[in-house]
């Protein structure tokens, strides 16, 4: 029963949101929005289970001296105050001049930009890697990577202005992007897709079981 | 009071050039206040409003078409827009729904109970005023359908799809096991785990960063199980950050699950699948600051995957780990790839459950998906093949809403 009650549930509302996909009568609308709004507000309680690991893991970590416990004690005090705020500010969080608001303006975005701004520097290692030309299949990326960026320019218009439109670099790139580009990426998407389909109706005929737990 | 009685004749005769501006001033002024009173008239009403049920939904709205006020294109604008305006009872009273600009003539009024009697009224209004349209249009009633009549394609591909994929499952579970081609990126995954055994360090391993309603965490999350039945095998510690509560607490269940069918459910650390954050960059740096710290010998990165991808992998491409990734994100792909010893891309990721763990069943499953690719590849020829022709129905048919 431990696992028969939990596969009928988890296979019973699976085929119910299937058919909810296809009949928008409220006989099955209605049931199907509860169920998505019971989802959210199940979601809601996993973060207190969250919450607790993040402590549990990092209060461990301090207590037992681990390599960088001084990074877990400034998270477990930021996690800390930042709730703690967060409740006694209560509704007026949203004030402009809350404590909450500070925190986030001039702690929790900068720290954000910061992280994705190093995205620039990774994309720069990452293209010298990838345009290396060692084979002629790098070969072809690479001179369409810099059709592609130069086309994408103005500089790209400016170069080869003077030659018939079908040969100026804006439009090879604009058919690089909606020919071979967009071919392959439609055909990863499909092939996705019907992954995503397959792996659902395993999940729902319950043959995808391993997320109930370790016994059989 | 005149200007030139203002301060006698004298003084209009000494100021001859003040008093002209001040009269062409008032002249102005006049002419003015004139326009503005020719603007002010009310636009001519709306006409001619007719309503139709929202089709293919649960009776939610009805929408809702008019003739313009033949002043909607007057210059200068007499017709700024149109309230909508809704009652129970023909006689009111009647509520504020919704506005437009002008040169607006239609809209849908999401706010309606289904199976109730409304009436609906347009005006037109501007600088002059409103004007009621001339009749008021009832009794609207929006109704709910049984079928969404543009999903029936859907539902067709849907059928066949999973007719392929149960017969396919019962096929191979009868012994006739389909082939699959080897995938060099599901190979590595053990390769990977050996390696980082051979050094000493744990393996890291990453379920994606969106949460349990998206496909992609679950195919990462059903892999992590074979991932770390390979881990207990080897006796090689894994760490396995999560961005969302739930995916959390499948993925504990995922590798105690693995540990207990290597056989070695005492070597189950339940400190090793840790609750991040779902901030993207937040997540980020936890795992880059372990990368960095702990140093893992192998890097598994599946599931859903957006910007960090490349910081995640490049951080990992620092230290020299093996590092294998999958994901069905395209945008993303181009960045494991780069970045990566392997990469599963897009349908080899939920391929990797049924490819790791051979169990006929999941494998028969991979075939009914590519017996579905033969039947997408056919309507695609025919579907060309009827357009070049003209003969447009099929595609109508194909298209959902």
């Amino acid at each position: 029963m431990k696992r028969e009650v939990p596969l009928f549930i988890t296979a019973a509302i699976g085929l119910f949101m299937i058919l909810s996909f296809f009949v928008p009568h409220q006989v099955v609308s209605v049931p199907s929005d509860f169920l998505q709004q019971t989802a959210v507000i199940l979601v809601a309680f996993g973060y207190v289970l969250g919450g607790a690991n993040v402590l549990k893991i990092n209060f461990d970590g301090i207590y037992k001296r681990k390599p960088g416990w001084a990074y877990k004690l400034v998270l477990v005090i930021s996690l800390l105050v930042t709730v703690i705020v967060g409740l006694a500010e209560g509704r007026t969080w949203q004030d402009p001049h809350s404590m909450s608001i500070w925190i986030y303006d001039h702690l929790y975005a900068p720290m954000n930009a910061t992280m994705f701004s190093l995205l620039a520097f990774f994309i720069a290692s990452a293209a010298f890697r990838a345009f290396r030309i060692r084979t002629f299949e790098a070969g072809l990326l690479a001179a369409a990577a810099l059709i592609v960026m130069l086309g994408r320019v103005p500089v790209g218009d400016l170069l080869t202005s003077w030659l018939p439109h079908g040969l100026q670099l804006g439009t090879i790139q604009q058919w690089i992007m909606d020919n071979p580009q967009n071919a392959a990426k439609r055909a990863i998407i499909m092939g996705a897709a019907m992954g995503v389909m397959a792996t659902g109706l395993r999940v729902i005929l319950g043959i995808e079981r391993s997320y109930l737990s370790g016994e059989d | 009071m005149t200007l030139a009685g203002f301060g006698g004749p004298d003084v209009a005769r000494r100021l001859p050039c003040p008093a002209l501006p001040v009269a062409a001033l008032a002249f102005s002024v006049l002419l003015a206040s004139g326009a503005a009173a020719q603007t002010l008239i009310p636009p001519a009403p709306a006409s001619g409003l007719t309503w139709s049920d929202a089709p293919n939904d649960a009776g939610r709205s009805v929408f809702l078409t008019w003739r313009a006020s033949p002043d909607d294109s007057s210059s200068p604008a007499r017709v700024t827009g149109y309230y909508i305006e809704r009652a129970e009872t023909p006689g009111g009273p009647w509520a504020l729904v919704d506005s437009t600009s002008r040169g607006v003539t239609t809209k849908e009024d999401p706010t309606v109970r289904r199976d109730t009697d409304y009436f609906y009224r347009i005006a037109a209004y501007g600088p002059g005023g409103r004007t009621e349209a001339l009749s008021i249009t009832g009794p609207v009633r929006a109704t709910s359908q049984w079928m969404n009549q543009t999903r029936w394609s859907v539902l067709v591909f849907m059928v066949v799809f999973f007719g392929f994929v149960l017969y396919y499952m019962a096929s191979a579970q009868s012994g006739r096991k389909p082939f699959v081609r080897r995938i060099a990126g599901i190979d590595a995954i053990e390769e990977a785990i050996g390696r980082a055994t051979e050094l000493g360090r744990p393996v890291l391993y990453v379920p994606g960063i969106q949460d349990i309603d998206q496909m992609e965490t679950v195919a990462g999350l059903v892999i992590l199980e074979n991932v770390a039945k390979m881990t207990a095998r080897y006796e090689t510690p894994v760490r396995v950050p999560v961005s969302y509560p739930i995916p959390f607490t499948i993925a504990e269940e995922m590798v105690k699950s693995g540990y207990l069918h290597a056989g070695k459910p005492d070597q189950y650390d339940p400190s090793s699948v840790t609750f991040i954050s779902p901030e993207q960059f937040a997540f980020v740096a936890a795992i880059t600051g372990i990368i960095l710290r702990d140093r893992p010998g192998a890097h598994i990165f599946m599931g859903s995957f957006y910007a960090e991808s490349l910081l995640l992998a490049e951080t990992g491409f620092s230290t020299g780990a093996i590092q294998v990734a999958g994901t069905a994100q395209v945008a993303q792909l181009p960045f494991f790839v780069v970045a990566c010893d392997y990469t599963l891309i897009g349908e080899e990721l939920y391929a990797a459950s049924a490819y790791l763990s051979g169990e006929p069943k999941l494998v028969g499953g991979l075939k009914g998906a590519d017996m579905l690719k033969v039947c997408i590849i056919a309507a695609i020829l025919i579907g060309c093949v009827l357009e070049t022709l003209n003969i447009h129905g099929f595609t109508a048919w194909m298209n959902t809403q």
